[in-house]
């Protein structure tokens, strides 16, 4: 399990961010959750049961790959993936839904609530829930229930009751709402797994440790494949879980550079994008002081992706600590150039990765071709784009003949 | 002393309990609202909640919900509903709160929410997420402006916490009747009374009981253990018929549904 760790502290701070911005209701269940985390963290048996889980049922650890010819045709710095795509249901978010769920047992609860944008969490809280038992809703935007159809018929294959959320933008952002608002009138026996390192402390805590095995791994695969680390981790930011838990461990590793890519949309202006580190202000959003995109009243803005794991305003309070210090670099990759970086990963490795993480790999190819061939890149493949076979062929068949044309920032 | 301390000290110098409705603000036009806060004071209320719209209001039901997405349909702005209380406060007897996001409040600016909200006539502020740890700070910027600053109790609050809310509220305290969102219930908890009392033994403050309040039974059965009633979904679900029906005739009804609480809430017990 992570180190101890400087942040957030009692309070659920990390620098200026975070914070607990909750109806009085939900204080109850998150003091019980803070106190059923630390003592599950404490307790040898937690740890050793998670392990188990991780290694024979997940698959981990998950392989990190040298991606040769993506590596040849960026022309740089040797490229490696840190393949979360191969963990079981698909994506990092098994990680912490089965230690979410394991604290749910331990809290003696017997219902489970999440939120779902692109699926893949939805199907992960379905998947641990039916492995222990336990009844499972989901709430999920009728636009992303449209976008990632598969997923949806997944998650009631294993069990769970999908609820179509029908309010504001029906995305991620509505989900969360509706799955707080659900939870308001069931905390005695209902536990939310939130899926991301957002809300209300100590969701950006719990979740960020259950994902941080993805950078303790990838650490060890290092030194283990380089004889050292890596020169630069490049990852997607939605909520921001994957990179929180790549990067989580390498923060302490100053010599390693640390980039979070956001989603840049269709172009820099409000609404066309979904990058609130790059052009969002502090604000509070779903229960947690952070950057946000929001207008002059502080009313939440529409946002937009091609990728709904990343079509969400707000973004974890540590990423905000992070990018106000210093020690991770925040950037964002236009709609158009993940999905060439999609393209490309399946054609020169025979990868298909999740739009989201295409996100990065655009962004990890670009900064790796800048570099010299002797230095080395890391990029989190954090989910698999089977998923999003059906929206690309949308896409295309929306847009084609021709290529997307070449704009902005990746 | 707030204007809202002294609308309870009168009211229990009179022996009576205050009947305090929730209206949003720009449902289904600013000048609507202005009008049924003047409705709701010819109705004898005693205090009004002015419900700023937001865009993710996670503690409210459908209905409030729905109300505030009408409102920003048409751009409804922070700076319109300062100005429709800044003209409809001074016309009525009676104090109103806002009950806002504190997303909307940190946005504003804290010193700037609370310096508009007096030049507005406000006289108090219900931020409803934003739990007493996070509180200290508005807290003392309402302090030094006379506002007071409502804190929420819940059937999930713990006694300890209880007192450390009891402690940083003014004003009154909202007491949440039901674990869950706002909204009409047909049923109130069996154990609501008994937690109400308790909870009286502990503070001199008011207590005000709100979520899923709408009926006069509700009304006669709690009244004996509280000091006044907010209610809101039963109001603004009526106002929503707006959009079908001629407005005076709306204004006309939610005023009709008032004096029938008012008279459940004024009969001799």
């Amino acid at each position: 399990m992570p180190p101890h760790a400087p942040v957030p502290d009692a309070a659920g701070r990390y620098g200026l961010f975070g914070g607990r911005y909750v109806p009085e209701t939900l204080s109850y269940a998150l003091d019980q959750l803070a106190a059923a985390y630390a003592a599950a963290t404490a307790d040898k048996s937690f740890h050793a049961e998670l392990d188990d889980l991780l290694k024979n049922y997940v698959g981990r650890p998950s392989a990190l790959y040298f991606a040769p010819r993506l590596t040849e045709h960026c022309g740089g710095a040797r490229i490696y993936l840190k393949r979360e795509d191969l963990n079981h249901t698909g994506a990092h978010k098994i990680n912490n839904t089965l230690g979410q769920a394991l604290l749910t047992q331990r809290m003696g609860k017997t219902r489970v609530i999440a939120e779902t944008g692109v699926g893949q969490h939805g199907v992960a809280t379905a998947t641990a829930c039916a492995r222990f038992g336990l009844p499972c809703v989901v709430y999920m935007g009728e636009e992303d229930i449209r976008r990632q159809a598969p997923n949806v018929f997944s998650m009631k294959l294993l069990g769970a009751e999908v609820r179509p959320v029908s309010s504001g933008s029906r995305t991620l952002r509505d989900a969360i709402n509706e799955a707080m608002r659900d939870w308001m009138s069931s905390v005695d026996t209902t536990h939310y797994i939130l899926g991301s390192v957002v809300g209300p402390h100590p969701f950006p805590l719990i979740v960020r440790d259950f994902q941080s095995v993805i950078g303790r791994e990838t650490i060890w695969q290092c030194r283990e494949q380089m004889g050292r680390l890596p020169d630069l981790v490049v990852a997607c930011v939605g909520g921001g879980s994957n990179a929180a838990g790549m990067f989580f461990p390498f923060v302490e590793h100053g010599g390693v550079e640390l980039v979070g890519v956001e989603a840049g949309g269709r172009s820099e202006r409000p609404g066309d994008h979904a990058a609130p580190l790059s052009f969002g202000s502090p604000g509070v959003l779903h229960g947690s002081y952070s950057y946000v995109m929001q207008d002059a009243d502080g009313q939440t803005s529409d946002v937009h992706s091609v990728s709904a794991g990343l079509d969400y305003p707000g973004v974890g309070p540590e990423h905000s600590h992070w990018k106000d210090s210093g020690r991770v670099g925040y950037t964002f990759c236009r709609d158009d150039d993940a999905l060439k970086a999609f393209d490309m990963l399946a054609m020169c490795e025979g990868i298909l990765p999740a739009l989201e993480s295409s996100h990065a790999v655009a962004k990890g190819m670009e900064l790796a071709a800048g570099r010299p061939k002797d230095q080395a890149v890391v990029i989190c493949l954090s989910g698999r784009g089977d998923k999003d076979a059906a929206e690309i062929a949308r896409l295309r068949g929306l847009n084609a003949p021709q290529a997307p044309s070449p704009q902005g920032g990746g | 002393m707030s204007a809202i301390d002294e609308c309870f000290r009168k009211l229990r110098a009179a022996k009576r309990k205050a009947l305090m409705p929730f209206v949003t603000a720009g449902d289904p036009q600013m000048e609507f609202t202005a009008s049924l806060i003047k409705e709701m004071a010819a109705r004898k209320c005693d205090l009004c909640e002015v419900g700023i719209p937001y865009s993710d209001p996670i503690a409210d039901g459908p209905v409030i919900q729905e109300s505030y997405t009408r409102a920003l349909a048409h751009h409804v702005k922070l700076a319109d509903i300062f100005a429709m209380l800044g003209q409809t406060t001074p016309k009525v007897a009676m104090p109103t709160v806002t009950m806002v996001s504190y997303a909307i409040v940190y946005r504003h600016g804290i010193g700037q929410y609370v310096d508009d909200a007096k030049a507005a006539g406000v006289a108090g502020l219900i931020v409803p997420d934003l739990p007493v740890e996070e509180s200290p700070a508005l807290a003392d910027v309402c302090r030094k402006a006379d506002l007071s600053l409502v804190q929420l109790v819940t059937p999930t609050t713990t006694p300890e916490r209880v007192r450390r809310i009891i402690d940083a509220c003014t004003g009154f305290i909202y007491y949440v009747s039901v674990v869950g969102i706002t909204g009409e219930r047909t049923q109130l908890p069996p154990e609501l009374v008994d937690n109400v009392a308790r909870l009286r033994e502990q503070t001199p403050l008011p207590i005000c009981i709100g979520f899923g309040i709408s009926t006069p039974e509700h009304i006669r059965r709690l009244k004996p253990v509280a000091d006044g009633f907010i209610v809101g979904s039963a109001i603004v679900r009526r106002v929503a018929e707006c959009a079908t029906r001629n407005q005076s005739d709306v204004l006309a009804d939610v005023g009709v549904y008032m004096s029938t609480l008012r008279a459940a809430l004024d009969e001799p017990s």
